[in-house]
Parts: structure tokens; sequence; C-alpha cells
């Protein structure tokens, strides 16, 4: 399962705000510093379960997945993000 | 600073070739308060100043956008900036070329209106032939690539088609479509009578609503904007006066939202005397109505304060003469009853007890005839 960013959306530096942020059509998404972190993985090449590994790698955690999961199953319920096969 | 705004809607002109009578724009778009557009390099001097306030969603719309020669230059600016970017356009003789070049120049978004689901419905509304343009346009925005919002503005002329509608922006791949029930403002209070729906159409079509989101699902986005005369409480205006928005109009002046330029009792600032940041931290007019404090009773001590900012300030004006009352939406507004008679009035001509209205067309001969009547 390979998550992308929907065409319709688009990751975003707000720097007045200090944060990132995932703009589409009519609205937005503020991002928290992991969720950002997230999306950039979302490269289209990156399995979910690639991303989850290279941040848990990244921080020397496990256990990740379900985080992860939980956060872009968000994103893809209002379809900014589509899994890929 | 605090709030910041996000979204800036520039109304790039107000001229437009289409007609619809129910137009958002001011009744005196034709008149000298508009006439001085913004040219080219005041609007990008606007963009960048919007984007240092915290702005990040531009609409470009007007009147009809694509009637600026340097649009592709204006979107060229805006997406330097990073700011996502809307097209909001009736797509009146818009072709593949143009709509290549803006895609290059950095577009995000295609809006384009329709005015019903057919050609004679459509057009009649219009009051310009556009039909056959929109459909054309429609299929060149999802051939380039950019996601599309179909919009409609829905009221009694159009209400029974919610469904069709919904079946053709599907079938053009469209992201989203905008079932909009006409807001009273403009030229839609002008023609207000002959506008507004019955309680049974209004029921018909959220019924389609309902059963159509649950058919699509996230593969067509499908908004309601509530037709706010029928409900029991207010909208919450904008998200609360000067918290999110701004719309810079054609001629340069600032306004909390598309409509607050109505209200004669406040003084609106110029982009060509002050700068934006200015404007939305330290002008009268935007800061008139932020907070609660200015808020009259019944909203004072009502719990939803916080939920609807006291409605719509556009509203109170219009309807009640008083940008400070509640919004005569609300059911507990004691200017209630002044809603309650203009929803009446079109019950009493379903049911063929009086003349259903005509409307006048949004056009600048009658334009300039309603600004010397004032």
């Amino acid at each position: 399962m390979i998550p992308h960013l929907h065409a319709k959306a688009r990751l975003q530096r707000d720097e007045v705000r200090g944060r990132e942020v995932l703009l589409y059509p009519e609205g937005l998404v503020g991002l928290n510093p992991t969720g950002a972190e997230i999306l950039a993985l979302c490269d289209g090449a990156r399995s979910l379960a690639d991303i989850v590994a290279t941040l848990e790698r990244r921080y020397g955690a496990s256990g990740l997945e379900r985080d992860v999961t939980a956060f872009l199953d968000g994103l893809a319920a209002k379809g900014l993000v589509v899994y890929g096969p | 600073m605090d709030p910041r705004p996000l979204w800036l809607l520039a109304e790039l002109t107000y001229k437009c070739p289409l007609q619809c009578p129910y137009c958002s724009n001011p009744l005196d778009f034709a008149g000298p308060r508009f006439r001085r557009e913004l040219a080219t390099d005041e609007w990008c001097r606007v963009f960048r100043e919007a984007k240092a306030l915290g702005v990040l969603q531009l609409g470009l719309s007007g009147g009809e956008p694509t009637l600026r020669p340097d649009l592709e230059e204006l979107v060229r600016t805006a997406h330097g900036l990073g700011l996502y970017t809307s097209l909001i356009t009736s797509a009146y003789r818009l072709t593949r070329e143009r709509l290549a070049g803006l895609k290059a120049a950095g577009l995000d978004h295609v809006q384009i209106s329709i005015q019903g689901a057919d050609a004679e419905l459509s057009d009649e509304i219009a009051g310009t032939a556009s039909y056959r343009d929109k459909i054309a346009a429609y299929h060149y925005t999802r051939e380039l690539g950019f996601p599309l919002t179909v919009n409609v503005v829905l009221h009694r002329r159009n209400l029974h088609q919610v469904e069709a509608l919904i079946r053709l922006a599907e079938s053009l791949g469209a992201e989203r479509i905008e079932l909009a029930n006409t807001q009273f403002y403009g030229w839609a209070l002008h023609n207000r009578n002959a506008l507004m729906p019955t309680k049974g159409q209004l029921a018909a079509a959220w019924q389609v609503v309902e059963r159509e989101r649950a058919r699509l699902g996230t593969k067509l986005e499908i908004v309601w904007v509530l037709p706010d005369y029928h409900e029991q409480f207010p909208k919450p205006c904008m998200g609360g006066w000067a918290r999110a928005y701004m719309t810079v109009t054609p001629a340069g002046e600032v306004w909390p939202c598309h409509a607050a330029g109505r209200i004669t009792t406040l003084t609106f600032e110029n982009v060509r005397d002050h700068p934006l940041d200015w404007i939305w931290e330290h002008s009268e007019a935007f800061n008139r109505f932020r907070g609660d404090a200015w808020m009259p009773e019944p909203c004072r001590s009502c719990p939803r304060k916080a939920q609807d900012f006291g409605g719509c300030r556009c509203q109170a004006f219009l309807v009640a003469g008083d940008a400070d009352a509640t919004d005569p939406v609300c059911s507990l507004s004691p200017h209630r009853h002044l809603i309650d008679a203009a929803v009446a009035q079109v019950e009493r001509a379903a049911r063929g007890e009086r003349q259903p209205e005509e409307w006048t067309y949004r056009a600048a001969p009658a334009s300039r005839a309603l600004a010397t009547k004032g």
C-alpha cells in the first residue's frame, strides 16, 4: 500500500504561523511537525511499511504503525491522501 | 497580532458577460466607486502583503476575472508566493489555450459556475448564452489536470435540478460541487421575491443531497450552503467578522467579506492608501465587530455567540437597518418577522395567491439606474 497526496492537495510552509499546512480547494489542514514529516515521506514510492520503518529508525522508536495509519486514514477520509497499489 | 487572515478574495473586475440575477456584487458595481481598477503591480503588491499577513488561500474572482488580460501574470505572482490559487469563473469564452497558460503559471484549482443542468435553463438564468462554453471548459479543466469545482447558486427556478446537477458534476469527474443556496445580498437581495425557494423545494433538494452523498462518498464532495432564511439560527458568517477573511474589490477597497461594502455606516480603507496589514489590524471597519463586546441582546448573553458570532452583520444592516443588531435570521431576533414575511410571500405565490415576481438581470445599465435611485 503506497500512500500519496491527492493531486488537488499541496504541502506548503506557513511561515507566519511557523508550521506546515496542507492546502486544497477551499480548505487547509494545519500540520504538527510529525504530521508534516509523515506527509513528506508520502512520495509515491515508499509503502506504508517503509514510511513507518523510516520514522521508527529516525526516532529509535517502535510501534508507530497505528499512529501513522490513523493520521493518513484521517486525511484519506477527506480525499486528501490516496492509497495506491 | 491575532487573528490573522487565511483567505483573500480578490475581485479583479466587476465586468461580467453573464447577468445572473443572484449576483453577490454590489448593485452599484458599474458606478464611480468601483471604476478605477487596480493595476497589475498594485494587485501583486496586495498578494505579497496578504502572504506576509498570513493568507494561504487566494480566490481570483469578479465579475469575470478572465476579462483581465494580466490574469496569467497575477497567477504567476501568487504561485511564486506559495498561495493556493483558485480561479472562480463563468468560463464564458474560456479556451483550452488560456487554461493551459494559467496551468503553466501555477494556478491550483478551477471553479466554474453553471446556472442550470441544461442549456435552456442555464442560459436563461445567466441571461447570456454560456452553457456550451461551460461544458467545454469543464472538460479542458479535467484534461489539464486541474481539480474542478462545479458551482451552482440555487433558487426557486433551479432547485428541482439538484439531482441532474450532481450527476453532471459526477460525469465530468469534478472534485466538488457547491450547491449554494442563494444568500440575499447585492442583486440577490434586490431580486429576493423572484429567487426565494419554497420550503417544499428545499426539503426535496436536501433529500437528494443526503442520498447522493451516501452514494458518492469521497468521489464527489457535495457542499450544501444552507438557505439561512429557512434556518432557526444564523450562519457563523465568515467564521466571525474580520477573523479569517478579507475581500479586495476591483478598485482596491478592503472589506471583511464580499458584501460588507453595503454597510453605509462603516468607512472602508483602500490598498492605495494603506498597506494591507494596517487595514487588517487598525482600520475602524475591521475592528468594529471583532470579539463580542459590540453585541446587543439577545446575543450578549446567548450561549451560541461563540458558535455563530451573532450571525451576519451585512444581513443585520440590510434587513434590520442596523449593523449592530442580531442577525434577523435568528429565531431570537426581534426582527425575525421580517425574514418570516419574505419567506411567507413565496409560499403565497406558490399557492397561486399572488403573482410570482420577475427578476432584474445584473447588468451595467440596471446598475447605473439603481445607483441613481440610491
